[in-house]
């Protein structure tokens, strides 16, 4: 479910949810402030999540999933706590963002948009991010490192993990 | 009248409807625009820039939405806009799985008609080819998206028309998808398998799960008795798949093929079906003289069945008891017939041939049949037989007609029209007026049930009571009828429900026409004519005088509604929920 923690407040968020769909139930275009709402609320829109927003609106499934989709601002899966981002755009792409991006799901061990186990990182390919000076760019949260090569992966890695066993 | 403007489209001076689109004005002129996405009154949305043309405006505008107006210059066939109609195609080829030569839609095949039309020698983008999962999970509906053009007819066919909504477009740019959310296969979403959205697919993305193999088997297999049995609306339409024009009937040289296939008897569904009215009069007319629930709802259309069980649970206990025509069918002769023939039942194998692919999933319905055997093993479409006479090398078009097997025989008018919409209301009013009337009655045609208007409403005088009545088809329809229902805005004692928009005869198992057949002719209403003009030739037409289904009855179901007849004809639903709580991995 919405988090990790094992307590109630996962009751806690859908009664928060349901305020949030009751507040817009009758307005236009609801969706999608709903769902900004819900991601909010929940941090990433699962399965549930989007049938209860379904439910609430009276609209279909497949529609509420398929406006997910098409935002790249809605994600389908948990965020780290530490969420790596990395610019696919044209100049970093040209001087090897592809390959970064590889490395860093290989050192994590992580699919597109998927989450670490201990809920540490996530890793998710963004568009341009106006850095291009510094081509290529990653951010991890609102840090960012540019000038990269693959080597320089491990480090960053590393560093955050430190900064968790501190 | 609507008022007129004068256009000019290639020189020639156009009058056309105010409102009306330059597809429709070209048309009316003669010209040919090659469309894609554009499907009359299912979707108009201007998505695939096929139909572009000149309007004088900066850039190419698409005909099937443009509008007509006064004065208005189009040209369709300039050097730019052939270049752009082909660069456009080019496109959607460069990254469309071209396997025509094992596609089931090849020569029945939109896209592939269109690379023919606008003379496609090479195509000059290097696109990148899917590799997305091919659903077929479902036992009605294969869904294979490396071959969706992403036209969207399915997704608006589904919820649109049917108000199911179960497939969407997905994702954007590159991935985009027409699927269910979360990629869940088709059966684990409340897809009732109505299999209009094949029937709207203009290539091979969405086809019927391919059971004929199984048929081939059964029949190969000495040990089995196979027998086949076929529903009203397959013998009106499936001369459409050897070149015929819609609606053309060919009941006899149908049951013909079906001998040369190698069954060992041809049953006609309809004999069920006359018991279905048996039953189901039966059953109306009890519950309106002991207080029973009201209105009786039919249950023919699984379709419709697996609609309610998801949405309306609560109309659960109107629906009739009775088995669909198909299910009672195989049940009787697996009880009936096999004990008359001194057949084990195990050894019996049934095969269907149905205008529905909802039928696949209800033979496999654990209620439907007993423990050892289920009332039908193999249901398959209009399209499969038209397949399967192919493969055999059979000269359909030049076949002799011959009559169905004994002891079941020909079946009555009042079955035949089961097949439209309206046709079970019909039947049953025939019956159930003379039995409350205890005569005889020679008006029998129910106009007013008739005809492929959405919602249709009668009162009907019989036996000193009004019995009111209504007639749904296409889920749509049905859900605006049950709302109103429930709303307590509408009474009735008896509604039929068909889940197809004019009813089997347009079902999703049914010849698929292409865009340029289905804008130009309702194909309800040309199957629908088809099938009246068989009940008129038929001798007998209202189904409590077929005299060898009252024979089922004396020999060995006793009397309409009897505790036999309740164990084999009758059944009972289940609610469903809509979706998983969890998914995990989609379809693969
Ligand atoms: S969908 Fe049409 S073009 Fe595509 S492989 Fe099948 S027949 Fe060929
Ligand atoms: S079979 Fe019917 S319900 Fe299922 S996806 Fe197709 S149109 Fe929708
Ligand atoms: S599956 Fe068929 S009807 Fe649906 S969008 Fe794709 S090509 Fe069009
Ligand atoms: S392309 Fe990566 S920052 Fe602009
Ligand atoms: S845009 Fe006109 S047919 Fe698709």
């Amino acid at each position: 479910m919405g988090c990790n923690c094992g307590c109630v407040c996962v009751d806690a968020n859908a009664e928060k949810l349901s305020e949030v769909i009751e507040k817009y139930k009758n307005t236009e275009g609801a969706l999608i402030p709903v769902l900004h709402e819900a991601q909010e609320i929940y941090g990433y829109l699962p399965l549930s999540v989007q049938k209860a927003v379904a439910e609430g609106l009276d609209i279909s499934l497949a529609e509420v999933y398929g406006v997910v989709t098409f935002y790249t601002q809605f994600s389908l899966n948990p965020k780290g706590k530490y969420k790596i981002q990395v610019c696919l755009g044209t100049a970093c792409y040209v001087k090897g963002a592809g390959d970064i991006y590889d490395k860093l799901k290989a050192a994590l061990n992580l699919n597109d948009g998927d989450c670490t186990e201990d809920g540490l990182f996530s890793v998710e390919a963004c568009r341009c991010i106006g850095a291009c000076g510094l081509a290529p760019v990653i951010m991890v949260n609102d840090d960012v490192f540019g000038r990269l090569t693959v080597d320089d992966i491990d480090g960053i890695i590393k560093q955050y993990k430190d900064k968790e066993i501190e | 009248m609507a008022e007129m403007v004068t256009l000019t489209i290639d020189g020639i001076e156009v009058k056309a409807p105010v409102g009306s689109t330059v597809l429709d004005a070209a048309k009316s002129a003669g010209i040919k625009i090659p469309t894609l996405c554009f499907l009359k009154e299912i979707n108009e949305i201007g998505a695939c820039r096929m139909c572009v043309v000149d309007t004088g405006a900066r850039s190419l505008q698409a005909a099937c939405v443009y509008p007509v107006s006064e004065g208005l210059k189009v040209v369709t066939n300039s050097p730019a806009v052939r270049e752009a109609r082909k660069v456009t195609l080019e496109l959607i080829l460069s990254n469309h799985e071209r396997k025509c030569l094992s596609c089931v839609r090849s020569n029945n095949c939109e896209l592939q008609q269109l690379a023919k039309d606008l003379n496609i020698e090479d195509i000059r983008f290097d696109g990148e080819t899917y590799d997305f999962c091919v659903d077929d999970a479902s036992p009605s509906i294969v869904r294979d998206p490396n071959k969706c053009v992403l036209c969207r007819r399915c997704v608006s066919m589904c919820k649109n028309i049917q108000g199911v909504a179960a497939i969407e477009t997905m994702e954007r740019g590159f991935k985009t998808i027409v699927s269910s959310p979360f990629n869940m296969s088709l059966n684990d979403v409340p897809c009732v398998n109505c299999g209009q959205c094949i029937t709207v697919c203009p290539v091979g993305a969405l086809k019927e799960k391919d059971d004929t193999q199984k048929v081939w088997d059964a029949i190969a297999n000495k040990e089995l008795h196979v027998v086949v049995q076929t529903a009203p609306a397959v013998r009106v339409a499936i001369a459409e798949e050897f070149g015929n024009p819609v609606g053309s009937r060919a009941t006899g040289k149908m049951v013909t093929a079906l001998r040369k296939l190698g069954f060992d008897k041809v049953f006609d569904t309809d004999t069920a079906a006359d018991l279905t009215i048996m039953e189901e009069g039966t059953e109306l007319l009890g519950r309106i003289q002991n207080g029973g629930k009201l209105p009786v709802i039919t249950s023919c259309s699984p379709g419709w069945i697996k609609y309610c069980e998801h949405n309306y649970p609560e109309f659960l206990e109107n629906l009739s008891s009775c088995k669909s025509p198909q299910n009672m069918f195989g049940a009787v002769l697996k009880s009936y017939y096999a004990d008359k023939m001194e057949i084990d039942p195990k050894k019996m194998f049934v095969v269907s041939v149905m205008p529905c692919t909802a039928k696949k999933f209800e033979v496999q319905r654990p209620e439907l049949g007993t423990d050892c055997y289920s009332d039908v093993d193999v249901s398959i479409t209009t399209r499969e037989l038209a397949r399967m006479i192919k493969e055999a090398g059979i000269d359909f078009n030049n076949l002799e007609e011959t009559h169905f097997d004994d002891p079941m025989g020909d079946a009555t008018g009042a079955a035949v029209i089961f097949g439209a919409t309206g046709g079970v209301m019909e039947a049953a009013l025939r019956t159930v007026a003379d039995i409350l009337d205890n005569t005889d009655h020679a008006e029998i045609e129910y106009k007013a049930v008739r005809g492929v208007e959405g919602i249709k409403e009668a009162e009907v005088e019989m036996g000193g009571m009004k019995v009111k009545a209504a007639v749904a088809h296409g889920l749509g329809n049905a859900k605006k009828l049950l709302d109103k229902i429930k709303a307590g805005e509408a009474e009735y004692h008896f509604v039929e429900i068909m889940a197809c928009p004019g009813g089997c005869v347009n079902g999703g198992g049914q010849p698929i026409q292409p865009a340029t057949v289905r804008n130009e002719v309702d194909l309800r209403a040309e199957r629908a004519k088809a099938i009246y003009v068989e009940d008129e030739s038929l001798p007998i037409r209202k189904s409590h005088k077929n005299e060898k289904m009252m024979k089922l009855y004396e020999e060995y179901f006793e009397k309409p509604g009897s505790h036999k007849a309740h164990k084999y004809l009758h059944t009972h639903y289940v609610a469903r929920e809509n979706y998983p709580d969890d998914c995990s991995e989609g379809c693969c």
